[in-house]
């Protein structure tokens, strides 16, 4: 018999609060989390502008812990930790892991560390470490190079460290697939409850590179938003006026954990994980396949997985970037996938506040899903003041309510390399 | 030419940026694994660290003898001197 998934721990740190609660309350109230770069690399670049989180990691994190992780660590250890707190498994029982980092966490609680799992998704992994290293083997020697720069830049540094923060001794993974990157680390999670390989995963993606070589590439690439004077207005997704996504940076975890061992230690559910559907497009490395039948498929196989009716699906938070082609190929994709049943279906774009997290977007969107359920509100859409008329489909545009009743709600997420992720969520 | 006292404060210093010991604590006759915790890692952060405050060399052989905060001001000493 297949295990049911459920959702016990949300942990985030993002352009729009530096905690869950944070992001939550400035996401229904339409926040830009989108600003103008103050940073003198940024002068030379077409785009300045980014979604840089609110709170910077060194403000919550010990200095000498902060030191020994790239940025990307940096945010995915505070999301980490919010989520296992949130999740109430860190204060029962005494920490069984004497190898958890010190300070860090009280190990994993009541929970059997060896049924504890992480997948810790990114798109990009270490860069500002790689990129900081560099410079100081050019310009100081190899000498100069820190003992530290690999176990900060490899790509899995994030999942380690969270591994090692709670006492994870299950598999601990990074899943990359660019921008699909945080919900196939959440479809990853619930396969391996589902195999029974663990009880509880730490799920989720981070990233951090706001940083000039990711811009200036993004920016060759004609991807990025090159609204500097009006950046709160640049993130437009839907919208006929959009020129490109804007790039920010945060993390998102989420504490997956089997339901009857939630249901065991009386732990407070948000809402059940009902399945995944990662299909490729094989279409192109950057672009999207314009039929948007890769992400059809996605959807088609989520809904199916979960076994739930396109007519049950109340919200999706879209992928929506706010690209000229990405927007138009996901609602036809949302429309051949849902039929009819997509008249009524209430569509968000949080990437209009949050802009595009890349490897942490899929978890942090995973994240507003999960609270649209549980709350029943799903959060606006910013910048939508001409839609598209390629999108046939209900967005809102300011916070709106969902019906009582047994509801599913879908989160989208594609990347580079035609990687394709639908996450179907349900109420509980 | 610094004194002992005053590379053993800039030590100090070094050793509480790279490994968060408090700098009271680095005192000549501690060992830095045994006593101060600093791990391989970071022993090399400090070498490095202390190769460019106090413009000297400490070749990699030479570290492993770096048993206590003492040995290492004893060598910055020497190498100041040299």
């Amino acid at each position: 018999m297949t295990r049911t998934v459920v959702v016990t721990g949300l942990g985030a740190t993002t352009p729009v609060g530096g905690d869950v609660d944070s992001t939550w309350q400035a996401l229904l109230a339409g926040t830009s989390g989108v600003d103008r770069m103050t940073h003198e690399w940024a002068q030379p670049l077409t785009t300045q502008i980014a979604a840089e989180v609110t709170v910077e990691p060194g403000e919550v994190l010990e200095r000498v812990k902060a030191r020994r992780l790239d940025r990307s660590g940096q945010l995915a250890l505070i999301a980490a930790l919010e989520a296992w707190a949130d999740s109430g498994l860190a204060h029962a029982g005494d920490g069984a892991s004497e190898g958890a980092s010190e300070g860090a966490g009280e190990g994993a609680g009541d929970v059997d560390p060896e049924r504890v799992g992480v997948a810790c998704a990114s798109g990009i992994g270490g860069i500002q470490t790689l990129l900081a290293n560099y410079d100081a083997l050019v310009h100081k020697g190899p000498r100069r190079v820190s003992p530290l720069a690999i176990p900060m830049l490899m790509p899995n540094s994030a999942a380690a460290n969270i591994g090692l923060a709670v006492g994870a001794r299950a598999g601990v993974h990074t899943p990359v697939s660019a921008c699909a990157s945080g919900s196939e680390g959440i479809a990853l999670a619930v396969d391996m409850i589902r195999l029974n390989r663990a009880d509880v995963v730490l799920a989720g993606g981070t990233e951090a590179c706001v940083h000039a070589l990711p811009m200036a590439a993004f920016g060759s690439m004609m991807a990025l938003s090159r609204r500097n004077d009006d950046p709160q207005a640049a993130s437009r997704p839907w919208d006929v006026d959009r020129d490109g996504f804007v790039l920010g940076e945060g993390a998102g975890i989420l504490v997956l954990e089997a339901a009857e061992h939630a249901r065991a230690r009386g732990a407070r559910v948000y809402a059940e994980v009902a399945g995944a559907g990662i299909t490729a497009d094989s279409h192109d490395i950057a672009q999207p396949d314009p039929t948007g039948m890769g992400a059809t498929r996605a959807m088609r196989r989520a809904l199916e997985e979960s076994d739930l009716e396109p007519s049950s699906v109340a919200h999706i938070n879209a992928h929506a970037t706010s690209t000229p082609q990405g927007d138009v190929a996901e609602a036809l994709a949302i429309r051949a996938a849902l039929g009819a049943a997509a008249d009524r279906v209430v569509l968000t774009a949080t990437k209009s506040m949050t802009g595009h997290l890349l490897g942490a977007a899929g978890a942090v969107e995973s994240i507003a899903v999960v609270l649209a359920l549980h709350n029943r509100l799903v959060p606006a859409t910013i910048n939508l003041d001409q839609q598209d008329e390629a999108v046939d489909l209900d967005i809102a545009t300011k916070q709106r309510d969902l019906p009582a009743g047994d509801l599913a709600a879908l989160n989208n997420s594609f990347g580079f390399g035609g990687h394709n992720v639908a996450l179907a969520f349900r109420t509980v | 030419m610094a004194s002992t006292e005053e590379i053993r404060t800039d030590l100090a210093e070094i050793v509480n940026e790279v490994a968060g010991v408090p700098a009271d604590d680095v005192q000549l006759d501690k060992s830095f694994v045994d006593d101060l915790d600093v791990d391989s890692l970071s022993m090399v952060e400090v070498v490095v660290a202390a190769e460019e405050k106090f413009d000297v060399k400490i070749p990699d052989d030479e570290v492993k003898n770096l048993k206590t905060v003492g040995d290492a001001v004893a060598f910055i000493e020497r190498a100041q001197s040299a």
